[in-house]
């Protein structure tokens, strides 16, 4: 355990890799569907606002914004299907797997613990609380970006796709007949489900960004749990969340 | 009692024939089976005719002009004859004292049993001043001949959304009229655009007539069976958007072949009418078959969805005016900076601590 060589300081030295399990397989999987429907979302969703370049030939002959469109609707099931297994597992699941539907905002030390989380990120102090799950300003970003935003992006995503399906279908029923008066019309709720878009391309830059840089300098693993699932530790203090 | 319909036909000289003709039309008009063109014939032989209002606030008459020019001359012709069309200042005889005591004797002779509809709609700053008719302002005379009617048709997008005298910023607060303060609670129907379809409007007032009852309305209060499927759904050149060809500008080569209008801000996706179906004069043609995209004139607020031309509208605030997909590529361009000058920071950070000078 002492050869470590060279980098002695506290971020750097030897240490036992404790582990615990966080992410069970379902979350995983779910984590991984969900993100690459998202990727297939946003990029046939930008070119369903602005298409590509007018094709040439009889119209007989091609169908790409059907295509386009078609991969849209598909994405668009796969990512609600998806969202209603996790929410299923939310409650079936391990108590991680309930965290970033309901952030503890009634605890005072949950704010307490997410301001020294901003106070680590505006590099005011010198190390980040060690937590098994998210950390508090994590879990709140994911709350609010991420599951609201998803909801509304199933909820206006359906009511325009019940336009085309119409009156009568169920995505009509449940969503188009109150979704589009509510937002003025139609033309309204194509604008908000746009901005909606970026809301999530934001959180997704986010989200790439502070798990590759809680990866390399907190004091916990981020990118590799939600492959194997295991959270490993750099040093063997418990974490706040007592969940180790 | 005033004539039946089927009467005032038969003086004007109409055969029974083509009456019976006229009944299976607007049955098949109407979207109802063949069964129901002899309960419209039993009807018209046997209900009076019904009074109507027809009031004017601030509107520019295209409603009224767009129905004197119902496709199907009989239908006009019954249509017209049909309603005892009382009151309308653009085309009565009647002018001054004479045509304003029509409205009250209507109102009084004929309470709950006459059918109020308008065309335009009151502004209600200056109360109301900015639109007077007959010394008064028009919202008294709505909101007097709303009192005792039987319903109330907001003809076009003006009573029923509000359109260009309500567009931001409204100066002169028009209300469309279901919106309208202390306005008597009355059943509305709405058939926006600007104007409606002729053949809408006559249709709508048939069903009523006919069945003594509104069609069947959508959550919006627009007749289901006009207002129910998007223009985008029925339009003829719908195989070129699904095949992805597009005009990009209004002299290009997929302009001349009759390409989709999507990419020059063809609003038929988000608008709910019947041009696509029904058509204009007479079936003739419609905005989309002339090569012009539809503007959206039936929905609400279509004046401040930024230019007819646009695909994606304006969003206003802030002092910004950018379409939806500028200001989300604004807004990820800024958190990818910040991301990229935090990583730099924490480098930084981390570089320093691996150099022991924390």
């Amino acid at each position: 355990m002492d050869t470590q060589p060279i980098t002695a300081d506290k971020a750097h030295a030897a240490h036992r890799e404790e582990a615990v399990y966080v992410y069970e397989a379902p979350v995983r999987l779910w984590h991984w569907v969900n993100a690459f429907a998202i990727l297939s979302l946003c990029i046939t969703g930008y070119l369903i606002g602005s298409p590509l370049p007018a094709v040439g030939g009889e119209a007989s002959n091609s169908f790409l914004f059907g295509w386009i469109r078609y991969i849209h609707f598909a994405s668009g099931y796969i990512l609600l299907v998806g969202f209603l297994l996790r929410v299923y597992w939310a409650f079936v699941g391990n108590g991680h797997a309930r965290q970033v539907f309901a952030p503890p905002v009634w605890k005072a030390t949950f704010w307490h613990e997410l301001l020294h989380e901003v106070k680590w990120y505006a590099m005011l102090v010198k190390e980040p609380m060690k937590y098994s799950g998210h950390n508090p300003l994590a879990t709140l970003v994911m709350h609010v970006m991420f599951v609201w935003g998803i909801v509304f992006m199933i909820v206006t995503g359906l009511a325009l796709y019940g336009e085309g399906t119409g009156m009568g279908s169920w995505q009509h029923t449940l969503f188009s007949s109150w979704v589009i008066p509510l937002f003025g019309q139609s033309q309204d709720v194509h604008t908000w489900h746009h901005l909606g878009m970026w809301l999530i391309i934001c959180f997704a830059i986010i989200h790439f960004y502070a798990a590759v840089r809680e990866d390399i300098m907190s004091r916990q693993s981020i990118i590799s749990s939600m492959f194997s699932g295991w959270r490993t530790f750099r040093d063997g203090r418990a974490p706040e969340d007592g969940h180790g | 009692m005033t004539e039946t319909f089927y009467e005032v036909m038969r003086r004007q000289g109409i055969t029974r024939r083509s009456f019976l003709k006229y009944c299976s039309l607007t049955a098949a008009a109407l979207g109802l089976g063949p069964d129901f063109a002899p309960q419209i014939a039993h009807a018209m032989e046997t209900k009076p005719r019904i009074p109507v209002l027809w009031l004017h606030g601030l509107e520019c008459t295209c409603c009224s002009e767009s129905f004197i020019r119902s496709a199907h001359p009989l239908a006009k012709d019954v249509v017209l004859s049909m309603i005892s069309l009382d009151y309308d200042d653009t085309i009565m005889a009647a002018a001054g004292q004479q045509a304003e005591a029509i409205v009250h004797e209507i109102v009084e002779n004929y309470k709950g049993n006459y059918l109020l509809a308008v065309e335009g709609n009151p502004p209600l700053d200056e109360d109301g001043m900015y639109c007077i008719i007959g010394g008064k302002p028009f919202v008294e005379q709505l909101r007097y001949a709303a009192t005792h009617a039987k319903g109330i048709i907001s003809w076009g997008s003006c009573a029923s959304w509000g359109c260009v005298q309500a567009a931001r910023p409204n100066p002169t607060r028009a209300t469309p009229v279901h919106k309208v303060p202390g306005l008597a609670n009355k059943p509305i129907i709405k058939v926006p655009g600007c104007p409606p379809i002729a053949e809408v409007m006559t249709a709508v007032i048939t069903y009523i007539l006919t069945f003594d009852k509104f069609p069947e309305l959508d959550r919006q209060g627009r007749p289901k069976m006009f207002y129910s499927q998007r223009i985008h759904d029925k339009c003829y050149r719908r195989p070129h958007f699904d095949a992805g060809q597009f005009v990009e500008s209004f002299d290009d080569e997929g302009a001349r072949k009759g390409y989709c209008l999507y990419k020059v801000g063809c609003k038929g996706p988000t608008t709910y009418n019947a041009c696509s179906t029904v058509r204009w004069n007479g079936g003739l043609s419609f905005p989309i078959q002339a090569g012009h995209p539809c503007i959206g004139c039936s929905e609400d607020g279509f004046w401040d969805k930024g230019g007819f031309y646009d695909r994606l509208t304006d969003v206003h605030g802030f002092g910004v005016e950018a379409n939806a997909d500028e200001i989300g590529a604004k807004a990820a361009t800024v958190v990818g900076a910040a991301a990229a000058a935090h990583a730099a920071v924490s480098a930084v950070k981390r570089a320093r601590q691996k150099g022991g000078d924390v």
